[in-house]
């Protein structure tokens, strides 16, 4: 388990270094499709299934796919000629390095860091939980149905937004 | 066994490493890239504290779930932007749209 | 009534004539008049009624009728005034009252009442003529009615309010009050024709003058309450007060206090009475009316100073041992003598009739000041009252003889003649018998033409208590001023009466309405009889028929009776020698002389007064308006105070214009107002780049600040 752990995580890290320095950015996206099989992984292993399976036909099957359809179809307008990073990156690596020590340093601080992990109850269906979960008035009915309102008022923001003015 | 501190100082990793993108990215696109890797991370912290914590509780998912909806609608909307931002001002190059200055 | 309260009452009805006639009846010339000869006739009735009752009185002199009233609170006392009649002041009354009711009935016909507006008269100057034309279509001009006829009725009200107020008073301070409201109407009444620019100098001279007389006289008013705390004259002759001021003596000219206080009084006399070296004032004083004239110089005003003598008689002679003169007594003699000989110098080379009369007062003053001197009581007082008479009859009588040329005047129409001008006069003895008449009894009164005038008995006795006693000087110039007297009388009587008119003026003279003309005969019969109450017990022949009422009633005033010189025939023969023979003198000398150019006297140095107003111009006048307008005016008043609010006015504007320049503008404005404004602009110019509009950037700051805040909360909060 560990070892799946740390081949999982090395995936993910070195993937995402790659998406914050590829300069194509059709390699920073299909780089990025990577650190999200690495995450989908991670979710299995943390025994959440339907996370992991739901994390690679949207995340991947749906976002970075945008990503990737956006990027092609515009490649020519939007291509982009220049250095990746910025002029400030020294800066941003600090604040980054920064930020993850601080993040760090506040998380070992707290009692539950080391903590192990507890076996699953016998017989617990996780996915049927979880749509429980999501559909029950007593539960998260409500953010579900207002997530799926989300969605559409993006959709529509977003057709507008993109829509080329006559 | 794996302590939950190994996912967490992952997703902490992570994070950081979506943040730099954030930060020092020329490319608008890509920012929004790191945007997600920064999304990702939370979402393992989530699922991490769910499978540590009471398992029962399906809150982690849940909002690991809803995290998922709006970062879907945020790309989206997010492409539409630059797409209409390159329209008018032919860049998407994020230091070059500077408007909201003085 | 009591006769005290009567006497209190005398000096109400002029008073009260001059408020009606000021707030009532001022348009009304009627009424005025009414008012104003009613006023006087009411107070002579008082008068005279106190006057018979004081007769009656066995020795009025230890019994005066006397009445007094606490009026100042002053600490533990009052100071008293009050009325006070005594033989003396009972005597000085009768001739008081007599004159001011004559002058008052004369001004009726002076002023022409009765006589139509005239044609161009304006209030403030005299009456011109007014045309008349009769039922046949002639036109001539007849003496117009004076234009500011009821003031002029006012006016002599306060006068005559103050001089009875002055008569009855039995103290210093309500006689000085007397004195100044006298002071205050002459300048009133010789001002009376205020057109005139000479009437208007005259007037103010004629109170400048007298008023410096008057601060001497207030000083020793002053002096005489600080030393015996009372100003009653009952209080002050007494024995104990007498002989207190008399020893005391002062830094001044080695004077006891006594002769200290009677010095200062007498000056105050020397300006009322127009003494050298006062006497400026009173010549000039011709400008008022005639009537006006008769009564300031003759009746009241004058006779006021030397009344004042008389009454502090006790105090000049405090420290008199009967033979050798005081210093004070020397001065006043002095004076006395010396006005008496220098105004009779120029009287005899002035040409008009007024003039004349003017310098006859100040030279017969001067014999009353002189009698004074030499402690001749009783010879001054008579000599006082007899005076008024006659020269009151002289002045209207000059009047009377004006109006008549005025006449002639107005009917030749020929305004240049002057009709005041003796040498335009002449022969008016037939044209004007009544006033002819009676200004011969006045002017032979006036040179003391023997027996059967006034004046005569008044004179002698002064010549003869100037011999009596010794005093030579004072014998030989009042002598030589008796001779040129009667010398100059007669120039008048010559010029104006005898001989044929010299000008058609003259020729159309007619005589005057009787009020003019019953006043002069009513003061002619006293000028010839008043003189038979004082003959001398030991005069040849006459003395003894008559006893000498006047010396016995006037003198017991005094609380020693002074008595009788013994009779002595030099001064007897040297006052007919003077008297006839400068009568007869002018008579030759002028009844030939037709033109002014003919008449040897007419010197420079006497037509000019001895040239004193030029003197007193440069000496006083000129230095005076210099200081006004020169010193006080331009250097102090514009130069200094001026100066010294435009230095301040200057220093503030500087210091403004600086506060504004250096302070608000440099540090207000600019510093503290703009600067901060540069400052915040400046700051702002310089955080103005961090908003880049770059959201990485903004991201990249906001971390940074998350962190460095973070980290700072966490190292102090989290122990």
């Amino acid at each position: 388990m560990t070892i799946l752990f740390f081949l999982f995580a090395a995936i993910i890290l070195a993937s995402a270094v790659m998406v914050v320095s590829a300069r194509n950015l059709i390699h920073a996206a299909l780089w990025l499709v990577s650190t999200l099989f690495g995450v989908a992984a991670l979710y299995a292993l943390l025994d959440a299934g339907f996370m992991a399976v739901v994390q690679v036909v949207i995340y991947i099957g749906a976002i970075a796919i945008l990503f990737i359809f956006a990027v092609m179809l515009t490649r020519r307008e939007l291509r982009d000629k220049g250095p990746a990073l910025n002029a400030n990156w020294w800066l941003s690596a600090l604040i980054s390095v920064l930020v993850f020590g601080g993040l760090l340093f506040l998380l070992s601080a707290w009692s539950g860091f080391s903590k192990a992990s507890a076996g699953l109850p016998s017989g617990f269906d996780a996915v049927g939980a979880l749509g429980e979960a999501l559909v029950s008035p007593q539960a998260f009915v409500l953010p579900f149905e207002v997530a799926s309102v989300l969605l559409v008022a993006a959709m529509i923001g977003a057709v507008y937004v993109a829509l080329k003015q006559k | 066994m794996i302590p939950l501190s190994w996912y967490l100082i992952l997703s902490a990793a992570l994070f950081s490493i979506g943040l730099f993108g954030v930060l020092a990215r020329r490319n608008a696109i890509a920012i929004l890239l790191g945007v997600e890797l920064m999304l990702n991370a939370v979402n393992i912290n989530l699922v991490s504290f769910w499978r540590y914590g009471d398992v029962t509780q399906m809150a982690g998912q849940v909002f690991a779930i809803i995290v998922f909806a709006v970062a879907a609608a945020e790309v989206a909307v997010g492409l539409a932007l630059i797409i209409s931002v390159y329209r008018t001002r032919k860049t998407v190059v994020a230091d070059e749209l500077d408007l909201m200055k003085w | 009534m009591a006769t005290e309260t009567l006497i209190w009452l005398l000096p109400l009805p002029p008073v009260l004539a001059f408020f009606l006639i000021v707030l009532f009846t001022n348009k009304n010339k009627a009424f005025s008049h009414t008012i104003g000869v009613g006023a006087a006739a009411l107070s002579w009735l008082g008068s005279m009624v106190v006057f018979f009752r004081a007769l009656g009185v066995e020795h009025l002199g230890e019994h005066p009728f006397a009445s007094s009233i606490p009026w100042l609170p002053t600490g533990e006392t009052w100071l008293r005034i009050g009325v006070l009649i005594d033989p003396l002041g009972a005597a000085v009354l009768f001739f008081v009252a007599w004159t001011i009711f004559m002058i008052f009935l004369y001004s009726v016909g002076y002023h022409n009442f009765g006589q139509p507006e005239g044609d161009h008269d304006r209030p403030g100057l005299q009456p011109h003529g007014a045309t008349v034309t009769d039922e046949h279509g002639h036109k001539h001009v007849v003496p117009s009615v004076e234009p500011m006829y009821s003031r002029f009725f006012a006016f002599l009200g306060l006068f005559a309010f103050g001089m009875y107020t002055l008569v009855v008073s039995d103290n210093l301070l309500t006689l000085f009050v007397g004195w100044e409201i006298m002071g205050l109407c002459s300048y009133l009444l010789i001002g009376f024709w205020y057109g005139k620019e000479s009437a208007r100098n005259a007037a103010v001279k004629a109170f400048m003058t007298t008023r410096v007389g008057d601060v001497f006289m207030l000083l020793g008013i002053a002096f005489l309450y600080s030393a015996t705390g009372t100003l009653t004259f009952r209080e002050i002759f007494t024995e104990e007060v007498l002989h207190a001021l008399a020893t005391t003596a002062t830094p001044i000219l080695g004077l006891s206090a006594a002769g200290l206080i009677a010095l200062l009084l007498f000056i105050g006399t020397v300006g009322k009475s127009a003494q050298w070296p006062l006497h400026v004032w009173l010549p000039d004083a011709m400008e008022g009316p005639t009537p006006v004239s008769a009564m300031i110089h003759a009746a009241t005003m004058v006779s006021a100073g030397v009344y004042a003598v008389i009454r502090m008689f006790p105090l000049l002679t405090a420290d008199f041992d009967g033979h050798t003169l005081t210093t004070t007594m020397s001065v006043v003699a002095f004076i006395g003598a010396f006005t008496a000989l220098f105004a009779a110098t120029i009287a005899v080379a002035q040409n008009d009739i007024k003039r004349v009369l003017a310098y006859s007062t100040i030279s017969q003053l001067g014999y009353m000041i002189a009698a004074l001197g030499i402690g001749a009581y009783v010879a001054a007082a008579f000599h006082l009252i007899t005076h008024a008479f006659f020269k009151a009859l002289l002045f209207l009588g000059s009047g009377s003889v004006i109006h008549g040329m005025e006449h002639g005047v107005l009917h030749t129409g020929n305004h240049h003649v002057d009709p005041q001008d003796m040498f335009n006069m002449g022969g008016l003895r037939k044209k004007m018998p009544i006033t002819f008449w009676t200004f011969l009894i006045g002017g032979f009164a006036l040179s003391g033409f023997p027996l059967i005038t006034a004046g005569f008995w008044s004179k002698d006795e002064i010549l003869a208590d100037a011999f009596g006693h010794g005093h030579w000087a004072v014998f030989v110039t009042l002598a030589v001023a008796a001779f040129l007297t009667a010398f100059y009388t007669m120039r008048q009587i010559t010029l104006t009466f005898l001989g044929e008119p010299r000008t058609k003026e003259a020729e159309h003279a007619q005589e005057t309405p009787w009020t003019m003309t019953a006043p002069l005969v009513v003061l002619a019969f006293f000028a010839v009889t008043y003189g038979w109450v004082g003959i001398p017990e030991h005069f040849p022949l006459l003395g003894g028929i008559l006893p000498n009422w006047f010396h016995g009633f006037v003198g017991s005033t005094l609380t020693e009776e002074p008595e009788a010189l013994p009779f002595n025939f030099i001064p007897l023969m040297t006052s007919l020698v003077v008297a006839l023979g400068g009568l007869l003198l002018g008579w030759l000398a002028y009844r030939n002389v037709k033109t002014p150019a003919e008449d040897k006297l007419q010197i420079p140095l006497l037509k000019n007064k001895w040239y004193f107003d030029e003197a007193y111009d440069f000496l006083f006048i000129k230095p005076a308006y210099w200081f006004a307008e020169t010193f006080v005016y331009k250097w102090m008043d514009k130069g200094v105070i001026d100066g010294i609010l435009h230095a301040f006015g200057h220093a503030t504007a500087f210091l403004g214009t600086w506060i504004r320049a250096y302070i608000d503008k440099a540090i207000i404005n600019e510093l503290m107002g703009d600067g901060s404004a540069r400052l915040t602009q400046w700051f702002g110019g310089r955080l103005q780049p961090i908003q880049t509009g770059r959201i990485q950037q903004y991201m990249l700051a906001s971390l940074g600040v998350l962190i460095v805040v973070g980290g700072l909360m966490f190292s102090l909060l989290v122990k």
